[in-house]
């Protein structure tokens, strides 16, 4: 989930305030960066980015004094720490104080995984949006692919990225290049365009061969056919995909129900097509 | 001319990024006269469109993060798009030396 902070940090060593030793600087910055915090290291003439409301100033102040701050214009909640003495962990935790119950994400907790397209190669082809069971992907007004449900992607899932035939999708998180946004080379795309055809990629098209299954399973166990039966038949559909490393386990595992795949993917196809016949490629 | 803005991404979020590059070069940084930007991670950011974004991208900018590909589409992705201009620093392809070559040195 993405949580937004309306707050900055403003690491301040300008007047009124003792200049911070480089290697204490460093272990600051690091210490409240690694709990999430971003943080502005400056003299005077620190800039503020629009919507935020609050502002924390970090210095080691003179006589160790935090001076009163207060914003002209009221529109900002400011004010001042005095870290002189204090270690990273002692900052760190008089922050997290001075933060109270703002909202905002932490490292380890959630990971911020998500497709990125890169549109100097994207041709809107919508085989992502056709291949995607989650939602992730939706159509702007006119018609251009976007990335529209960031939460709805499965972390380290970059199954999406394997079907784009011009290796346009990046998960800057994921180990490896291309997808990891490395510059895209000539194999690459050699490579990739071997997998246009989604049904080559996956041996076979995945829904039709969930449809088959599931209609073989309606005939030859109609009368047995329930709830884990259609599960297992789910993973042996999928098995592959995982097998090959294109879909990690804990994400095979949420897959919906085959009907439910159907049904999701008969939807995702039929925008695509919608969204195509409204925006013909240039 | 006067020097662009310095941004540096920590990448707190994943660990894609070698531990002793980020943490040279940070450490780098504050070694520097120079005030400069950082935030936990940019990934995280675009994730959320944080508006912070747009303020920095509508600077003269040096980003000190990963492959610039990715960070040209991460601000994109947060309706920030970055100009043509901006430097991008890749501490995912560089080592530590080669990526504070590009920085300003020490004070």
């Amino acid at each position: 989930m993405s949580l937004s902070p309306d707050f900055s940090l403003l690491l301040y060593e300008g007047r009124g305030s003792q200049p911070l030793d480089p290697e204490r600087r460093f272990a600051l910055c690091a210490a409240l960066l690694d709990r999430g915090y971003s943080l502005s290291r400056a003299g005077l003439g620190a800039r503020l980015a629009p919507g935020q409301k609050a502002l924390i100033v970090l210095g080691e102040f003179d006589r160790g004094q935090a001076p009163d701050l207060e914003d002209a214009d009221g529109a900002i909640a400011l004010s001042a720490c005095d870290i002189t003495g204090l270690d990273p962990a002692a900052v760190t935790d008089l922050v997290e104080r001075r933060r109270g119950d703002r909202p905002m994400n932490q490292p380890g907790l959630w990971k911020p995984w998500f497709p990125v397209i890169d549109y100097s190669r994207c041709t809107n082809c919508m085989q992502c949006l056709s291949f995607c069971l989650f939602d992730v992907y939706g159509v702007s007004k006119e018609g251009k692919l976007q990335v529209q449900n960031n939460d709805n992607c499965k972390t380290n899932c970059p199954a999406c990225s394997r079907v784009c035939p011009e290796v346009a999708i990046m998960f800057p998180k994921y180990s490896s290049g291309p997808i990891n946004g490395e510059p895209v080379s000539d194999s690459d795309i050699k490579r990739e365009k071997m997998k246009v055809d989604i049904s080559a990629l996956l041996g076979g098209d995945l829904y039709a061969r969930l449809r088959e299954r599931s209609d073989e399973a309606k005939s030859r166990f109609s009368q047995e056919r329930d709830a884990s039966k259609a599960l297992a038949e789910r993973k042996k559909c999928l098995a592959k995909l995982m097998a090959e490393g294109m879909i990690p386990a804990d994400v095979l595992a949420s897959l919906p129900s085959p009907d439910e795949i159907q049904r999701r993917a008969a939807a995702a196809a039929a925008r695509a097509e919608a969204a195509l016949a409204d925006a013909p490629l240039p | 001319m006067s020097a662009p803005r310095l941004l540096y991404c920590r990448c707190a979020y994943a660990q894609v990024l070698p531990q002793e590059v980020k943490d040279g070069v940070l450490r780098h940084l504050c070694s520097a006269a120079q005030p400069f930007e950082s935030v936990a991670d940019l990934c995280e950011m675009s994730a959320r469109r944080d508006p912070r974004l747009a303020e920095l991208a509508s600077s003269d900018l040096k980003i000190i993060a990963c492959h610039p590909r990715a960070v040209k589409w991460l601000f994109h992705a947060a309706n920030a798009p970055l100009p043509e201009s901006t430097e991008i620093v890749n501490l995912r392809s560089l080592s530590t030396a080669e990526a504070c070559q590009l920085l300003p040195p020490p004070a």
